[in-house]
């Protein structure tokens, strides 16, 4: 009750401004901070990058496919030029054994890796908050059962059943006519990652429901006759979207670093696909005599997380009635 | 469907229980709060029934069970005369265009997500209706009728006063032209300046549509401005109907003596008596385990051992006077002082609380009250002032 007020007085100050609606006065106060707006544009950068990226890069030769013998060696496979191969063919290096283009590959691993840490964010986002609207609302039994229910899936060691069922689940993807290879593996990620995902955002959602609920426009959308569908989301929603925003902000990140982990670890995309987990496993292999190599997929990671990061920190705060000056 | 009862409002026996549930796995019901335990009353077209009661007393779950906010568990509620506890969500659908709430907490009233033309716009848009002239102009008009500026319609709750969001409240509540408002404190929120604005609304609007409304409060000096009758609620139960002059003039029941004393009511009837302070002490017993015989036993300075056993029926005493006692009181048989010290919850068995009495006689006497125990210098001086409104009150209205 308390917080609900808070909320409305806090708005009000902000709302003194002028006729803005909440959208205007959030997005005018991530404006003012400086480290939001520096996210907002590398992240997206990352991804114009990943949708662009790889056409302009097929445009102007770059192929991560390539297997460039000239510059390496033909013994160990290793790079001719230091720094990894480094040259005005390979700005950011050849990799070891293949002479593939380091770059290329980042273009190409960036777009799988946004693909699948976006849509399996997309699907959570999904699944989450519809289940959490039905459960907070509906309450009783059916609250109970999906209670349980997500309690399971939570109790599940999630690396371990990802491991397991990878070459079973591919498999029965491929069988219902996902095109087999890397089409198929990169729907199990996404899937595996919504799966064991949505439940932390359906209790958020949940609790969220339950105090708006008890509200008195929710008791005024019965007296006046609402649908049921009416007021989940015509009334219930459109109050939910910050949370969920915030929680989409910081999933995303998690999510392209567990799918490195993932990729890393072997369930990942096969070569020549490659994604950021991909190449930092490769790289591990060869860093006793090429560090920099781990370093280029592992600071573009971390760029990009970090952004992510920080951009949904600062969307709380400006989602936050309290932290109002 | 209309029978032949004239009624825009028919509550008879009204039960709203809440089951009380045992922790761990497998809940059990254990008990029940009884929020409304046998409540009676009924409303006329464009007529205005003050319910009044401490906090906690049950208001706020009558109303919502009026409106199958929360579904009784038992009575029967003819709204226009057609009985509406066993009907379905769908089948109530039509029903609920003639009865509309308005609430406590404008703040909480509106949805924040939502503009102002939005939220007015909302009762056309689920019940289907379109007004003469289209929505957009209905709700135009609805904006100008309530003091609202039709230019903020594109704006958000929050950008408006608490009286703004109330007037915003009873636009959304007579879109719909209803017979029946249930007023839940609209004002207890309010500055007290804006208070006498939105009663004058609210009055304005009944004059010009004939709505009926029941106007829930907590203390009798707000009933007063707007209401053509009020009923006293007490525990669950109503304790007193009257029409409102006999209420502040003719008061009979106990508690109703207490909440006058508690409240500052300009009469010139009362004072010609010399004005008594009935002084309450201790909370609202638990609606679970409610005393036996009369509720109000535990708290009253009339109670003897009759009022433990047997439940005083509400009976008519004066025609439309309806006192639920088994000893009534008249105002001037009021003492001029009783101070009441409630039963507390270990001794509920016990039938009578303690009482001190100060008699006319005694107080007349100039001295001053003495008989009264633990009674301050400072609350003598208040007594000598006539001060009677500044006693201990029973309910203090909220800041
Ligand atoms: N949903 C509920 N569940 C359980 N108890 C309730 C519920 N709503 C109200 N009560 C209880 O019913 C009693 C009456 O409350 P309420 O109707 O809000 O009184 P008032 O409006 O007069 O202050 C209180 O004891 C309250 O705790
Ligand atoms: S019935 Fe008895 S206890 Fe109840 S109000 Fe009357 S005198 Fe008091
Ligand atoms: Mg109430």
């Amino acid at each position: 009750m308390t917080v609900v007020q808070d909320t409305a007085a806090g708005f009000q100050s902000a709302a003194l401004t002028g006729g803005r609606s909440l959208r205007q006065i959030i997005w005018a106060r991530l404006r003012r901070d400086r480290v939001a707006m520096i996210c907002l544009v590398v992240l997206v950068l990352f991804y114009l990058i990943g949708i662009f990226g790889p056409i302009v890069g097929g445009m102007v030769g770059i192929d991560p496919y390539k297997f460039d013998s000239a510059s390496i060696s033909d013994n160990a496979g290793k790079p001719v030029l230091d720094w990894g191969g480094i040259s005005a063919a390979h700005p950011l290096g050849v990799e070891w054994g293949t002479g593939r283009d380091i770059m290329a590959q980042l273009l190409f691993g960036l777009r799988i890796s946004l693909v699948i840490a976006t849509s399996a964010t997309l699907i959570t986002v999904a699944i989450g908050t519809v289940v959490g609207i039905i459960a907070g609302y509906s309450g009783g039994w059916t609250d109970s059962i999906i209670g349980r229910f997500m309690d399971l899936v939570l109790a599940f060691p999630f690396l371990l059943i990802v491991l397991a069922l990878s070459g079973v689940l591919t498999q029965r993807l491929t069988q219902l006519g996902v095109p087999e290879g890397n089409p198929s593996r990169i729907l199990y990620l996404i899937l595996v990652l919504s799966v064991f995902g949505w439940p932390y955002l359906a209790r958020i959602v949940r609790g969220q429901v339950l105090s708006l609920r008890e509200r008195e426009f929710v008791e005024s959308a019965v007296a006046m006759g609402s649908s049921k569908r009416r007021i989940l989301f015509t009334e219930i929603l459109p109050n939910l979207w910050a949370p969920i925003l915030v929680y989409a902000t910081l999933t995303l990140p998690a999510y392209i670093g567990t799918e490195a982990a993932l990729s890393f670890l072997g369930v990942g995309v096969l070569p020549p696909e490659t994604t950021f987990g991909a190449m930092l496993a490769t790289s591990v292999t060869y860093f006793n005599v090429v560090p920099t190599y781990l370093f280029i997929p592992g600071t573009a990671l971390v760029i990009l997380v970090v952004s992510f990061n920080l951009l949904g920190d600062s969307l709380r705060d400006a989602l936050d009635p309290k932290a109002i000056h | 469907m209309t029978n032949q009862t004239s009624d825009v409002l028919d509550v008879t026996d009204l039960r709203t229980y809440f089951p009380v549930r045992s922790r761990g796995l497998i809940p059990r019901t254990i008990g029940a709060v009884k929020a409304v335990d046998g409540v009676s009353l009924s409303l006329d077209a464009g007529e205005t029934l003050g319910l009044v009661g401490e906090s906690g007393s049950g208001k706020t779950t009558a109303a919502r069970s009026i409106l199958m906010l929360v579904r009784p568990t038992g009575g029967s509620v003819k709204i226009d005369g057609e009985e509406i506890t066993d009907l379905s969500a769908r089948k109530l659908m039509p029903i609920r265009r003639k009865a509309q709430m308005i609430f406590q907490d404008p703040y909480n009233a509106l949805n924040p997500r939502h503009t102002v033309g939005a939220i007015i716009t909302a009762p056309f848009k689920v019940q289907k209706v379109v007004p003469p002239g289209g929505v957009k102009k209905g709700v135009l008009e609805l904006m100008e009728r309530v003091g609202l500026n039709p230019e903020h319609y594109n704006r958000y709750p929050n950008e408006f006063s608490g009286g703004q969001r109330q007037r915003i409240g009873i636009a959304r509540a007579i879109a719909l032209r209803p017979k029946l408002i249930v007023c839940d404190e609209p004002v207890s929120a309010l500055d007290v300046s804006i208070q006498a604005q939105i009663l004058n609304l609210l009055r304005d609007l009944q004059k010009e549509f004939g709505i009926a409304y029941l106007f829930v409060a907590h203390d009798l000096a707000v009933v007063r401005q707007i209401s053509h009758r009020v009923a006293v609620m007490y525990l669950g139960k109503i304790m007193e109907t009257a029409p409102r002059e006999l209420i502040y003039s003719r008061p009979l029941h106990p508690y109703t003596h207490s909440l006058l004393s508690a409240v500052p009511v300009p009469d010139p009837k009362r004072q010609a008596h010399r004005k008594s302070r009935i002084v309450l002490h201790g909370d609202l017993p638990s609606p679970i385990d409610p005393p036996s015989g009369c509720v109000f036993r535990t708290r009253c300075f009339q109670a003897q051992e009759r009022c433990a056993v047997e439940v005083p029926p509400l009976v008519e005493l004066a025609p439309g006077h309806h006192v639920a006692c088994h000893f009534p009181i008249a105002v001037e048989d009021l003492p001029a002082r009783a101070e009441v010290q409630a039963l507390t919850a270990d001794d509920p068995q016990e039938a009578t609380p303690d009482v001190q009495i100060v008699s006319r006689e005694e107080a007349a006497d100039g001295a001053a009250g003495a008989a009264g125990k633990g009674r301050g210098a400072q609350e003598e001086a208040l007594d000598e002032g006539g001060a009677a409104e500044e006693g201990v009150s029973l309910n203090k209205p909220r800041a």
